[in-house]
């Protein structure tokens, strides 16, 4: 309030005057000497007879820290020396009731866990039952709009094919490359010691058409454009759109959902393929530099193993993990409430769970394929 | 006027954003104690006025001195010294919604002083009060508070460190004429009880009417005018006019010699600003 020159940290003591005992408070009571006033007054109070004045006078600085200690020691009636500026102040932190919320107890035993562990499987079967329930309604309105080929949205569908398909082609066709450079490296130094090194062949074949390709596609879009989606959608149910779309008479699912579930459905495939071929020439590229097998052998011994039946087997999912991963964006999207944070809990939730699900139902396929001899 | 202390300086302020110029050759003056209440239209630059004072945006130009400090050239830590005694509300309250209402207090006490940890608690509480928060909203999240709540506890905040000066941006915008009318009185009686100097910019013509000491207007790249509101009125520039001689400003003149009128009976002039008010929106 009134500046003085330099701080000087706040004290009190008391003097006795006659019989009566005074309490002089001098120097600076701010919130910067407050931890030592506190501890002062703790002192104080314990020894302080009931009705003593306190003499402010001498006080340099205060604030309502300082005026609330001040409080803490006596009543606004048994403070002398107060200026109209400062009593005005004293009157104010006087008038403002204080109260401490009691902390919240936490229970950090046993039955904590398990409460935790329920609270965690009850909200995955939550989403899970979400999760089908909003794959039914997309379905649905797939199903409903496929006879009305005036309402297909093909702008936003051509938008959302150059974002998730186009624009993902340099880092999906490099990462196979380069992963389909490192799984020939590996085979090669495992095969060499059989003298079998020509199998790498066989191994860049097998795996880029039947699980890497398509799997390490799948998880680069699910971070690309399945967090892409749940921000997209997010910010829009933050900003009120998706309630303004609704009031306009437009379906969010139609609108939104669908172009985005369509545009992956086409463009994760289309990936899908580059990446096999990427992965394949980042094979063969390592085969040739270090392996001594030929440009024209290698080519020939794709050919003789007959991998038509693999590249099905991989294309195969492709669908079905651009259904998956469009759906959990999209779905996450709806889920935001109102802040940003929520759009960033909920796009890392998104891209979480379509990972997860994409090798969880790759894991099931690989299975199903294996039992049915494919 | 001159002798009091001036505890904003502004000189030849000038601000550029690629070609366009928002602020040429301003100059404006806060006094100690005083309610400095800025208005101008929509992209005249009171926000990036408000920005370049507190810091947060480089000026092209000029000077700027905070209670007496040159705060162009200036060592960190006395900036860091000055900003502290220096308190913002920002438009929309800009609470840090990972942390309770009554941690968002505490945030300053925590990161410039050593204090322990219930004497916190209980000057947050305090805080929190003195802005006309009810006890319970302490333990809350910024996203589950009303508007005028989150302003509010923007206030309590604001003021943690007891600063010398308070910034405000649009303080009553989105509030509801009652709450708007509230948060004036508020304002007026943390300026008396804790003599505090108050920088606001706001577009609320019955806060400038009600509480505001002086009026700057910015206009033309720089301060047009700043001066009591019975001058300003009467300044001649179409722009200035249309503001305050347009039907709001008319209905809000009203409404505060109204106010003005009822001032005896001081507990009854909120509602009766309140009830006033509401028929003016």
């Amino acid at each position: 309030m009134t500046s003085s020159a330099s701080p000087s940290a706040g004290t009190a003591t008391l003097e006795r005057v006659g019989n009566a005992e005074r309490l002089v408070a001098s120097g600076d009571w701010t919130l910067a000497f407050a931890k030592a006033l506190s501890d002062r007054i703790a002192v104080l109070k314990r020894t302080l007879a009931a009705g003593t004045r306190i003499d402010v006078s001498a006080i340099g600085r205060i604030d309502t820290a300082g005026a609330r200690l001040l409080l803490d020691l006596a009543e606004p009636a048994s403070i002398d020396g107060l200026g109209v500026e400062r009593r005005a102040l004293l009157d104010a932190v006087a008038g403002a009731q204080i109260v401490v919320p009691a902390a919240e107890k936490r229970d950090a035993g046993l039955v904590e866990v398990f409460a935790r562990t329920g609270e965690a499987v009850e909200k995955i079967a939550r989403d899970s039952y979400g999760l089908l329930g909003f794959i039914g309604l997309i379905l649905a309105t797939l199903a409903r709009l496929a006879l009305h080929p005036r309402r297909w949205r093909v702008t936003s569908l051509v938008f959302h094919l150059e974002q998730t398909g186009l624009d993902a082609v340099p880092i999906v066709v490099l990462l196979n490359f380069l992963v389909g450079a490192v799984v020939a490296f590996l085979g090669a130094t495992v095969l060499k010691d059989f003298g079998a090194s020509v199998f790498a062949v066989d191994l860049i074949g097998y795996s880029f058409l039947r699980e890497f390709g398509v799997l390490l596609t799948a998880i680069l879009i699910a971070g690309r454009s399945g967090s892409a989606f749940t921000a997209q959608i997010g910010s829009m149910k933050a900003g009120e759109e998706i309630d303004a779309l609704r009031t306009l008479g437009l379906d969010p699912i139609e609108v939104l959902v669908l172009p985005r579930v369509l545009a992956l459905l086409i463009a994760l495939p289309a990936l899908t393929f580059l990446a096999m071929l990427a992965g394949i020439v980042g094979g063969a590229v390592v085969c040739v530099l270090s392996l001594d097998i030929s440009p024209t052998m290698f080519i020939s011994r794709l050919h003789d193993l007959g991998l038509t039946r693999h590249f099905w087997v991989g294309m195969s999912k492709a669908p079905l993990f651009a259904f998956l991963i469009s759906a959990i964006g999209c779905l996450e999207g709806f889920k935001v409430s109102g802040s940003a944070e929520s759009v960033g809990t909920h796009t890392t939730s998104s891209v979480v769970q379509s990972i997860f699900v994409a090798i969880l139902v790759d894991a099931l396929a690989a299975i199903f394929y294996m039992k049915i001899h494919l | 006027m001159n002798a009091r202390e001036k505890v904003i300086e502004v000189r030849g302020l000038r601000n550029q954003f690629g070609d366009q110029v928002v602020h040429d050759n301003l100059d404006l003056d806060v006094y100690r104690g005083e309610i400095l209440g800025v208005v101008g239209g929509s992209g005249s630059g009171k926000s990036v006025l408000l920005r370049s004072i507190i810091g947060l945006n480089r000026p092209n130009g000029g000077k700027i001195a905070l209670l007496g400090q040159d705060m162009i050239d200036v060592s960190d830590a006395r900036r860091a010294e000055i900003e502290r005694r220096c308190g913002v509300l920002f438009q929309n309250g800009a609470l840090f919604s990972s942390l309770s209402v009554e941690d968002n207090v505490m945030v300053p006490m925590r990161e410039h002083f050593d204090l322990p940890f219930a004497l916190m608690q209980r000057l947050a509480a305090l805080k929190l009060n003195l802005t006309g928060l009810p006890a319970e909203a302490g333990a809350k999240y910024p996203a589950q508070l009303s508007g005028g709540m989150v302003k509010r506890a923007a206030m309590a905040r604001a003021i943690a460190l007891d600063p010398d000066i308070l910034f405000l941006d649009e303080p009553t915008a989105g509030l509801d004429p009652i709450g708007a009318a509230a948060f004036d009185q508020l304002i007026l009686t943390l300026r008396e009880s804790l003599g505090l100097t108050v920088f606001m910019i706001t577009h609320d013509l019955d806060t400038l009417y009600t509480i505001c000491d002086r009026v700057a207007v910015i206009s033309q790249k720089r301060v047009l005018v700043a001066d009591t509101l019975a001058r300003v009125e009467r300044f001649d520039d179409p722009w200035v006019q249309d503001y305050f001689q347009g039907p709001r400003g008319r209905s809000a003149e009203h409404v505060a010699e109204l106010a003005a009128d009822r001032s005896e009976h001081t507990s009854k002039s909120i509602a009766a600003v309140a009830t006033a008010t509401t028929g003016t929106h």
